[in-house]
């Protein structure tokens, strides 16, 4: 990269807001992701004249930038794939605003998700989005991702959380998208936004709804012997029109891994469990509750506990929120699919998945939104051989394919980012995606923003700088 | 008509049979938007019909606009050119439906009753409780972006629409989203299309979530001698764990909305004198659940009532809850029928905020002597309805000045304000779309990625777009 542009962004961030040098780089080489690409160089704005600022100069000298929050993303959403400046927003960090009456706040990207939660939790409101990785992962990359979490199944995913924008448009623009009042006259641009993966706007401040929190919560565990079992009660849970709060899943050996771990209390002999949670009032959950448990009965669980307290809830929810941690203490390397099917094709698809897992000698954990039919499936595998990510790349679009074939999708909270472009055709005609792409020239017309995203294509694409050389991935750049 | 367009109708009856194209003036004028008529209007079934014809129109550079059940045309400004009517309503299958899943797929003509006919014979329900529920499509009700009494609980389309496949006005079909319940693949741009008044792309068909039907329900109402004690008692509800189905504020004489022929026809079974209100304000709310949950409701709804200074409370159920329930969802119709030149004025405000902005607007109706009534939803949104007698030039005088005022002080509030309905003749003069909107420069660069002719209902929407 030109050092006239490191000098730039020097004179206008200071000398302690760039990295540049090869050493300092190494860590944004990498985000939640199995993919690698190196950026040129690393800026951490501290208010959004200052993000303008360096859109200008990327600007004047062409060369790519990309959003980051806190590198969570599983989609390699926030990697520099042609090289570039990451723009970090680690610095802006602050709630600007919270209005407890009208239960709205508004945040830099940079604040970590559950920081709001816990900043209004006195005023009986939170934060409703929650991914499991809300203690890390920030508004802005959850807003750009469309995030979701457990609870997504009743609250919704981030978009329906999020009121209004400010942004700077690759060309440089400061806009305001939206308002904070309902119904803003004019195109749903918040709503094309949100989701976009960083590849529309720079995201500088967003104004979301707080949700109050529940009067009662009743947090079930449901313990199975076999994976049909948990699978056909979600399926009749569902059918029946109860909307639990969260309807997670985790399987035997994912159990076992998380409690090697977490000792969250899972019994490790078990083919699955049900976490499920109702809330509400009081007179509505605990019948909810019953409800649920009867259904859980009737589809032969073994068990169905209620946590005690808000200590036994809090112990569930960790063995769940923690459980990829745990999964990497078991194996150097795993990808998490994130595939989603009709509910009603539950039972079918994980039946498949194992099978998969079985013809490609892979072990294959499942955790996953079960409610929403959001599957994770998380394949281990060693990234030091090359046939193996390759086999495991294999094995995954094996399981996707299955999740189209059921009328699916493929990806329901982890984004495209550049590690599903290539499977966007699966789901979209060229048609789709051009109009689409239409859109994103629209308003990142010469692509100089997160370029190689989304899309299977190269349009926009500069000068690549640094290959995209994967921990074992070459053969799929 | 010149001799080019003279071969319309021949044109259009090659894609779509004979029997498919009006072009009678007599018949074209169920189809005039703000007493523009159409040259021919054209009833396609397939969507490989819809691509020929938007083709066509543009290579000869007509205009298209869409319709339904032609209930919402009124929307907006008038078309800056109007050459085909696209009916779709022969565009009305049920694609496909898994309630076991809660989700299903629907082409744009289908009406909004009888998907919900179909969905009720599962126990479940879309919570699109749009006006002219009878008869309105749901291709019409996206489009136009109206909203209902449900949003209280369950938002907006935005929040349970899964998808949709429509075409762009280079004849592109193109779609997004998908049918499952949970999807972020691609950019979301069903959002868009909704309430965008068809301008940029016809939608052929949407995907929903769809929900469980609501265990029993009842309706509170309870009566206040002032706009600011309702307002309280909204804000008391919103601060408690109540979670109601409805939450809405009418003002006094809504009553007089409500009892008139058209309005019997809608809700048969009369709501009681005495909570109609008279000269008070009403707040009324829905919910639903178990009957512990229903009597939690009840007990703690009329606590609340009588701490915010309530003078009379009530809980509806059975007819007369659906009665009431209609005329939440059927408001603007009713306030159309109710005068002729009754021009409706749509506030969104922080939901703190009702209060003030109430005030301001009854302040510049009373001070001109402009009979007035409201429907304020607890979420923010108020249907400030200025029911003008008459169209002549001196109301409209009056009405254009009260409404200015109405906007900047709803501008300096912070909040939205546009007049989706209002007599044709006063739209080159009210600020139908409010203000100049900032991000309208951005609004632009997407109708010009899907229509670049503009040829999908040019000049109707915000800025003329
Ligand atoms: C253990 C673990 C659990 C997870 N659980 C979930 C889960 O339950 N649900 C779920 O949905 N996801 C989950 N994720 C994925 C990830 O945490 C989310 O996608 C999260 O929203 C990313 O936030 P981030 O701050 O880390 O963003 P990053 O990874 O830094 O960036 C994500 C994307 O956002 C863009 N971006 C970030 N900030 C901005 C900005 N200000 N302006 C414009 N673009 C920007 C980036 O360019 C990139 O495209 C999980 C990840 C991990 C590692």
């Amino acid at each position: 990269m030109d050092s006239h542009a490191i000098n730039d962004l020097k004179k206008l961030l200071g000398a302690d807001a760039v990295l540049h040098r090869p050493e300092e780089l190494l860590l944004y080489e990498y985000d939640g992701s199995v993919e690698v690409a190196r950026p040129n160089c690393v800026v951490f704005p501290r208010h959004t004249k200052e993000v303008v600022g360096i859109v200008q100069i990327a600007n004047r000298y062409q060369i790519p930038m990309i959003g980051r929050g806190a590198g969570t993303g599983l989609s390699g959403g926030a990697l520099a794939r042609q090289g570039g400046v990451l723009v970090v927003f680690s610095r802006m960090n602050r709630i600007l605003e919270i209005d407890v009456e009208n239960q709205c706040a508004v945040v830099q990207p940079g604040v970590v998700n559950a920081d709001l939660s816990v900043a209004v939790a006195q005023t009986g409101l939170h934060f409703a989005p929650d991914p499991s990785s809300q203690k890390a992962s920030t508004i802005g990359g959850n807003v750009s991702e469309n995030s979701g979490g457990p609870h997504t199944l009743a609250y919704g995913v981030t978009t329906n959380h999020v009121h209004s924008l400010e942004a700077v448009l690759p060309t440089g623009e400061l806009v305001r998208l939206g308002s904070p009042a309902l119904d803003s006259p004019g195109y749903d641009l918040p709503g094309l936004f949100v989701g976009s993966e960083g590849t529309l706007a720079l995201v500088t401040e967003i104004t979301v709804k707080l949700t109050r929190l529940p009067e009662t919560v009743k947090t079930l565990l449901a313990i199975f012997d076999t994976v049909d079992d948990a699978t056909e009660t979600v399926v009749d849970i569902t059918a029946r029109g109860i909307t639990p709060a969260a309807c997670e899943m985790l399987d035997g050996w994912t159990i076992r891994a998380v409690e090697a771990y977490v000792h969250a209390g899972f019994p490790v002999d078990c083919a699955a469990v049900l976490l499920l949670e109702v809330d509400g009032l009081r007179e509505a959950a605990e019948q909810h509750a019953e409800e649920v448990a009867d259904v859980c009965r009737l589809h032969h669980a073994r068990e169905v506990r209620v946590a005690r307290d808000a200590r036994e809830r809090d112990l569930l929810w960790k063995g769940r929120k923690n459980a990829f941690g745990a999964v990497g203490r078991l194996s150097p390397t795993y990808y998490v699919q994130d595939g989603v099917i009709p509910r009603t094709k539950l039972p079918q698809t994980l039946r498949r998945i194992n099978e998969i897992g079985e013809k490609y000698g892979f072990e294959i954990g499942n955790i996953f939104h079960a409610g929403d039919g959001n599957l994770h499936p998380i394949i281990l595998f060693d990234a030091r051989e090359e046939k193996q990510f390759q086999r495991a790349v294999a094995s995954a679009d094996e399981i996707i394919g299955f999740c189209i074939e059921m009328g699916g999708s493929i990806t329901g909270e982890h984004g495209v980012g550049m590690e599903k472009d290539r499977l966007m055709p699966l789901l979209f005609t060229e048609d789709d995606m051009n109009l689409m792409r239409r859109v994103r020239d629209a308003y990142n017309p010469v692509g100089l923003l997160n370029p190689g995203k989304i899309f299977p294509d190269t349009k926009g694409c500069g000068e690549i700088h640094v290959r995209p050389l994967p921990v074992a991935g070459a053969s799929r750049a | 008509m010149n001799t080019a367009s003279a071969t319309v109708p021949s044109r259009l009856a090659d894609i779509v049979g004979p029997s498919n194209v009006v072009a009678d003036p007599a018949q074209l004028a169920a189809f005039a938007i703000d007493d523009k008529k159409p040259s021919v209007s054209v009833s396609p079934q397939l969507i490989a019909e819809i691509v020929e014809i938007v083709k066509f129109a543009r290579k000869e550079k007509l205009a298209i606009i869409a319709t339904g059940a032609r209930t919402k045309l009124g929307i907006g400004l008038p078309p800056r050119q109007y050459d085909i009517a696209l009916n779709m309503t022969r565009l009305d299958r049920l694609v496909s439906y898994d309630p076991g899943d809660l989700t299903l797929s629907a082409e744009a003509g289908i009406p909004l009753h009888k998907l919900s006919a179909i969905l009720g014979e599962h126990h479940q329900f879309l919570p699109l409780a749009a006006p002219y529920f009878d008869r309105t499509t749901i291709g019409g009700t996206i489009a136009s972006g109206v909203d209902g009494p449900l949003r209280q609980l369950y938002g907006t389309a935005r929040d349970y629409l899964l998808g949709m496949e429509f075409v762009t006005g280079e004849g592109v079909v193109a779609k997004s989203g998908g049918r499952v319940v949970k999807n972020v693949t691609g950019y979301d741009i069903h959002k868009v299309m909704i309430g965008a008044l068809g301008t940029l792309g016809v939608i052929t068909r949407i995907n929903f979530k769809t929900f469980p039907r609501l265990l029993s329900s009842r309706a509170f109402v309870s009566t206040f001698q002032t706009l600011e004690r309702a307002c309280g008692m909204r804000n008391r509800v919103s601060q408690s764990h109540l979670a109601p189905v409805t939450m809405e504020i009418f003002s006094p004489g809504v009553a007089n909305l409500f009892s008139t022929e058209t309005a019997s026809r809608i809700a048969p079974n009369s709501i009681p004198e005495n909570i109609l209100g008279g000269s008070r304000w009403i707040f009324t709310s829905g919910f639903a659940g178990n009957p512990n949950a229903l009597a939690r409701y009840e007990n703690d709804l009329r606590k609340m009532a009588e701490e915010c200074g309530a003078v009379d409370a009530a809980v509806l159920e059975g007819p007369q809850l659906a009665s009431a329930f209609a005329l939440k969802r059927e408001f603007i119709p009713l306030a159309l029928s109710f005068s002729s030149a009754a021009t409706i004025l749509k506030i969104s405000v922080l939901p703190r905020q009702i209060a003030e902005a109430l005030t301001a607007a009854t302040r510049e109706a009373e001070s001109r002597h402009l009979p007035w009534v409201v429907m304020a939803r607890g979420v923010g949104m108020i249907y400030f309805t200025i029911l003008a007698g008459e169209s002549s030039e001196a109301t409209k005088q009056q009405v254009v000045q009260a409404s200015d005022n109405i906007l900047l002080a709803c501008a300096a509030l912070g909040g939205n304000a546009t007049i989706p309905w209002c007599p044709t003749a006063w739209k080159n003069t009210l600020r139908v779309w409010g203000p100049p909107r900032a991000d309208f420069a951005q609004m632009l660069k997407l109708k010009k990625a899907f229509d670049p002719d503009a040829i999908l209902s040019p000049g109707r929407f915000v800025g003329g777009i």
